[in-house]
């Protein structure tokens, strides 16, 4: 919300605060502002100059070359590039030397081979409107060489304040002017306007009766949609001259950022920005004779005063005359009755909407305005008829005209605002202080409370809600907000208390995943955080509306999204990427259902194993670094390594494992990433990579301590030939088996092919571990236990010993 | 002394002198003291032999005057040892200004890390960790949190969909709502989770984010075990001489509401451009549950109330890290994430 400070300052005549006094104070009580500009202070150089004559620039079509006069008694030649200068206009100036906003410093130049003085300048260049369709015009008989400051009336500051959805009374200067005045203790008052005396303002004191129709001269307004539409004032005004407005209204428009446009619009929008109220002005002319508050016909379509011709719904509410809809009631005008320079009769809407409705059309549209943002919130029901005599006098101030008749609807009642029971107990309870009733009336009485007794009961109190916070306060604990804030929160005290325990047990899958970010870390990997937006082929759930088709699924699996970054990382040079990520994986459970959500956890690496150094590179992380890491991960989530049964489109199947739960239900995957499955450029080294489900862990088994060996272990190694396809696993388990008790450990230190072992064969050598808890071993008992497992290796496999 | 064993032994030193001139190494050394000094076979020793055949009265001069050459020559080889002796002492010397070998270092992600040092706080404050799913119904993410879908409020967030009614939680509240279904008062729960709203990613905005949730629900919290128990989280978190200032505010799900700012702990207060200028940062939201929040769960309004709070620990860790832009969170740039293995 846009506030001008002066305006403020209108409603507030004894307030002495600087703007930023009373952003500080603003923020304190709830509106923070996120900007305070200074108008004026930029705009101290521009003069008012007339071009004395435009002509086209001899060496460009689309340049025009200006004789102005800036008013010092010399003629300046300007080159201005605007379609709209004309010969005899009056525009405003920065002359050589001339600072404009944003710091810029107007230099005499040449344009095409003509020299320009200075520069006329456009709204928006001025920092008063969006517009650029070319230089600001000002009136015929502005001062020449005046200030455009004095001219405009922009000696002002525009704050921006940041109103929450819940306070629509602060988005009109009226409201702002309300809470300020509640904090300095002023009582802020609507100053007379303008020119008011000089204007015949009419008869406006005889409000008709609430009834659903109403008639005025030969125009009826009906309201179908009572529902939708409580409330609807209308006024006739015959006669008025439809002109730019004068400096005292457009200024202020202006001064928070409104293009103005002519004297009617910017009475309606003056009155919206002063009260809160919208207004909207139709040409009474171009619009029947019976208006009709409906709801539109299915498919039913109207242009709207932006020019977009739109099709309407049944829940929306429209204002009609007897053939189509005229307005799309609380949103926007239509073009066909919009008021323009030939209009000499209007008639004047000031209506209450339903919030929800107007909410409803203006999100199916997209169309967000001025006024629809404050329907939606809730607009003063007490404040309508002031708005409506306030516009109606401004209008007739500066364009003329008779208020004709006055048309008063109301098809039902405005929101009903029963008083509100107010504990004094409740108060304390909540706020942890006492307030008594003279306190609280102290301090809810200056925003418009009504405050009084209950005869009964003198701790509780009946409280009237003023009109403008009407939708924000329906219960007690919305009084108590406003004494509490009132009375300031930071004269709270903050003694901390005793508290009793939390009847909450801490979550057990964050402690597991606290304890695996622990272990990954340890194990030198950092951790990445994704979003868990993919591409379809990584998802199974989609988003209506995604930013991207490339994000229009949620992931089904996280390794996917870390491949990406890690190819984001190859494209900054970086080789060596380990990196995990613990995070959300969404299984599709159906349309329209809530899919599933597992924990996953995704790790990989590739690159070197440690830092290159200068006494040579270290070797590149391989598949035997991932075995190792999975035999650790799985450790500790009490998975096993198997064999590898389904894989994800990222693996790699020559070489991938299976990490498998108990009951032998797969729960991830730890292979070397597909060829295909990343984008990596020639230098990069293999990336490996596990993924693994951890929303079920069995709880892990107790760490429990065994005794170390008393005796001493007796160790034998064997090379043994063993086919290409036969896998080592097998060895070991035919070892285990055939050892008998005395085997410790049985594990391969190494293998070998080439000269020495037949082509088809490999000498894989394992080393046995024998040992007996209770006595030392004799050669005679390991030779023993060796000659059993040779025998058998023989028997079942065929494997020899090398020679 | 004859004029033949004087002139030997001048001749010896002079050859021994030109030898050491000449050799390169300690083995061309050691062959040299060999050929000189050597016990059998030297040449030194071949002249001792011969003094030793002369005349009584002429040995003692002759054998000092071999004494002293034998003690040159030594002289001179010692020190080309003494020479080689260092040079290979210099060679095997380890030039400690060269690099070690750096082994990798892991890191928790700087959004983890404030996450872990927020709930450690809390912890300390008597809260235990609560989680919620991140695909919410809207009545978990808006009707019950007060927020009726029609009504402005809903527009703070720009919600994601998955199907009418199904969407992408847009805080981490509904967890609260979860919680109070599951358990009774006394309620102490803090909720770290990732939230969406739909907003494409840009210096300050992420279509996906960390947040964090607290709520405190018994039979008799005020708005002042509010304010100190955020307060006294703030100095905890922040530093003991942090300030901490409570501003009104509006949240559909709690009233009253308020925004929590600390002092800028980068200026101290003083205003710098991570403050605004304005010499405080803004932590967080927080406000006393509303009582429509209450009966949305079924607990009774008029027999308990609570206070609940919710905080952006990426935007913590970007004020308490310097980091400029929400984007480096979530592009794994490892240049970046190594950053933070001190922080660990």
């Amino acid at each position: 919300m846009n506030i001008s400070y002066a305006w403020i300052r209108s409603l507030l005549p004894s307030l002495e605060a600087t703007p930023q006094e009373i952003a500080d104070t603003l923020a304190m009580q709830g509106a923070p502002v996120d900007e305070i500009v200074d108008i004026a202070g930029p705009l101290r150089d521009i003069r008012i100059a007339r071009v004395v004559e435009a002509s086209r620039h001899p060496n460009a079509d689309r340049l025009n070359l200006c004789k102005v006069d800036a008013g010092d008694g010399q003629i300046l030649q300007v080159v201005c590039g605007a379609p709209n200068v004309k010969s005899g206009g009056v525009y405003p100036f920065a002359a050589v030397g001339a600072h404009l906003p944003g710091d810029l410093v107007i230099r005499k130049s040449k344009i095409r081979g003509e020299e320009s003085q200075g520069m006329l300048c456009s709204a928006r260049e001025l920092g008063l409107g969006k517009e650029h369709d070319g230089i600001m015009e000002l009136p015929a008989d502005s001062p020449i060489g005046g200030s455009l400051i004095d001219v405009l009336h922009l000696d002002d500051a525009r704050i921006v304040v940041d109103v929450t959805p819940n306070r629509p009374d602060l988005l009109s200067h009226i409201g702002i002017a309300r809470e300020l005045g509640a904090s300095y203790g002023i009582e802020p008052r609507l100053p007379p306007m303008h020119g008011e005396a000089g204007g015949r303002t009419g008869d406006t004191a005889k409000l008709g009766a609430r009834a659903p129709t109403a008639r005025a001269g030969d125009i009826t307004v009906d309201i179908v949609a009572t529902d939708l539409c409580p409330r609807y004032l209308g006024l006739i005004i015959r006669g008025v001259r439809v002109a730019p407005s004068p400096a005292w209204l457009s200024g202020p428009l202006r001064a928070i950022g409104l293009r103005p446009i002519s004297n009617v619009v910017d009475a309606t929008n003056f009155v919206l920005h002063e009260l809160g109220q919208p207004l909207h002005a139709f040409d009474a002319k171009k619009a029947g004779t019976r208006i009709v508050v409906r709801r539109a016909a299915d498919g039913e379509r109207i242009t709207t005063l932006d020019g977009i011709d739109r099709k309407l719904t049944a829940d929306m509410l429209v204002i009609a005359d007897a053939n189509r809809p005229i307005a799309i009631a609380g949103v926007m005008g239509g073009a066909e009755t919009e008021v323009d320079d030939d209009t000499t009769d209007i008639l004047l809407e000031c209506a209450l909407f339903q919030p929800a409705s107007v909410r409803a059309t203006r999100r199916a549209l997209g169309l967000s305005t001025d006024a629809s943002y404050r329907f939606e919130r809730g607009v003063d029901p007490d404040m309508m008829e002031t708005a409506l005599r306030r516009t109606a006098a401004l209008i007739v101030a500066c364009a003329g005209g008779v208020i004709d008749e006055v048309i008063a609807n109301a098809g039902g009642d405005v929101p009903p605002r029963p008083p509100i029971t107010l504990r004094l107990d409740r108060v304390e309870r909540l706020l942890g202080v006492p307030f008594d009733r003279a306190a609280v009336t102290s301090l809810l009485s200056p925003l418009g409370y009504d405050v009084a007794g209950d005869a009964a009961d003198a701790e509780v109190l009946s409280v009237r809600v003023p009109g403008h916070r009407t939708y924000d306060v329906t219960r007690e604990v919305d009084l108590i907000e406003d004494i509490a804030r009132r009375h300031g929160y930071d004269n709270f005290p903050d003694d901390l208390r005793a508290f009793r325990p939390t009847a909450v047990p801490d979550d057990a899958g964050a402690q597991l995943e606290d304890r695996l970010r622990t272990k990954l870390v340890g194990l030198r990997m950092l951790e990445s955080r994704t979003l868990a937006f993919a591409p379809e082929s990584q998802g199974d759930v989609p988003l209506m509306l995604p930013l991207s088709s490339a994000e229009g699924f949620l992931r089904n699996a996280i390794t996917p999204s870390l491949l990406r970054r890690v190819e984001s990382n190859y494209a900054r040079g970086q080789r060596h990427i380990r990196m995990f990520e613990i995070g959300t994986a969404f299984i599709s459970q159906g349309a329209g259902v809530a899919p599933t959500e597992e924990r996953h956890l995704s790790a990989l690496f590739t690159g070197g194993r440690a830092s290159p150094h200068w006494t040579g590179d270290p070797p590149a992380f391989d598949l035997w670094d991932l075995r190792g890491f999975l035999d650790v991960i799985a450790g500790d989530l009490g998975l096993r390594v198997q064999q590898a049964t389904t894989l994800p489109a990222w693996a790699d199947p020559a070489a991938a494992w299976s990490l498998t739960r108990e009951d032998g239900s797969i729960a991830g995957t730890g292979a070397r990433v597909a060829a295909a499955a990343i984008d990596a450029p020639a230098w990069a080294d293999t990336v490996f990579a596990v993924e693994v489900d951890i929303t079920q862990t069995p709880a892990r088994p107790a760490v429990q301590f065994r005794p170390l060996p008393a005796f001493p272990a007796v160790e034998r190694d064997l090379a043994l030939l063993v086919r290409h396809d036969m896998d080592a696993a097998l060895v070991l388990a035919t070892v285990q088996q055939s050892a008998g008790p005395l085997l410790e450990t049985v594990f391969p230190f190494d293998v070998y092919r080439g000269k020495g072992v037949d082509e088809a064969m490999r000498s894989l050598a394992v080393r046995l571990r024998f040992r007996a808890t209770d006595r030392t071993l004799t050669d005679e008992e390991v030779d023993r236990a060796v000659a059993r497992v040779l025998n058998r290796l023989k028997e079942d496999h065929g494997i020899e010993r090398r020679g | 002394m004859t004029d033949t064993l004087s002139e030997q032994l001048a001749a010896l030193q002079a050859e021994a002198a030109a030898g050491v001139a000449t050799i390169e190494n300690a083995d061309q050394l050691e062959a040299l003291r060999i050929r000189m000094l050597g016990r059998k076979e030297g040449r030194l020793t071949d002249i001792m032999r011969a003094v030793g055949k002369l005349n009584p009265e002429e040995r003692p001069t002759a054998g000092a005057a071999a004494n002293k050459v034998k003690e040159a020559i030594s002289a001179l080889l010692d020190e080309k040892q003494a020479i080689f002796a260092g040079a290979v002492a210099a060679a095997n010397r380890a030039d400690l200004t060269l690099p070690g070998r750096t082994p990798w270092q892991g890191a928790r992600h700087p959004v983890t890390i404030v996450v872990d040092q927020i709930y450690d706080v809390l912890k300390g404050l008597g809260f235990t960790r609560a989680r919620g799913p991140e695909v919410e119904t809207d009545w978990y993410n808006f009707t019950s949190l007060n927020t009726p879908l029609d009504h402005p409020a809903a527009d703070m967030h720009d919600t994601f969909y998955l199907a009418p009614g199904l969407l992408l939680r847009s805080h981490t509240s509904p967890v609260q709502i979860r919680t109070m279904q599951n358990h009774q008062p006394p309620i102490r729960i803090v909720a770290p989770g990732t939230v969406f709203r739909r907003d494409p990613f840009d210096a300050s905005h992420a279509p996906g984010f960390e947040q964090l949730e607290g709520l405190a629900v018994d039979e008799d919290i005020s708005f002042v075990d509010l304010k100190a128990t955020l307060a006294e989280f703030a100095r905890r978190m922040f530093g003991s001489d942090t300030r901490v200032r409570f501003r009104p505010s509006f949240f559909p799900f709690t009233e009253p509401s308020a925004e929590v700012d600390v002092s800028c702990g980068v200026c101290g207060g003083k205003g710098c451009s991570a403050c605004k200028g304005t010499g405080w940062l803004e932590i967080m939201g927080a406000g006393m549950v509303h009582p429509a929040v209450f009966e949305h769960v079924g607990y009774d309004p008029e027999r308990v109330t609570g206070f609940a709070f919710g905080m952006g620990p990426g935007r913590i860790a970007m004020q308490l890290y310097g980091i400029p832009d929400i984007r480096l969170l979530y592009e794994s740039d490892v240049r970046f994430l190594e950053q933070f293995s001190g922080a660990v």
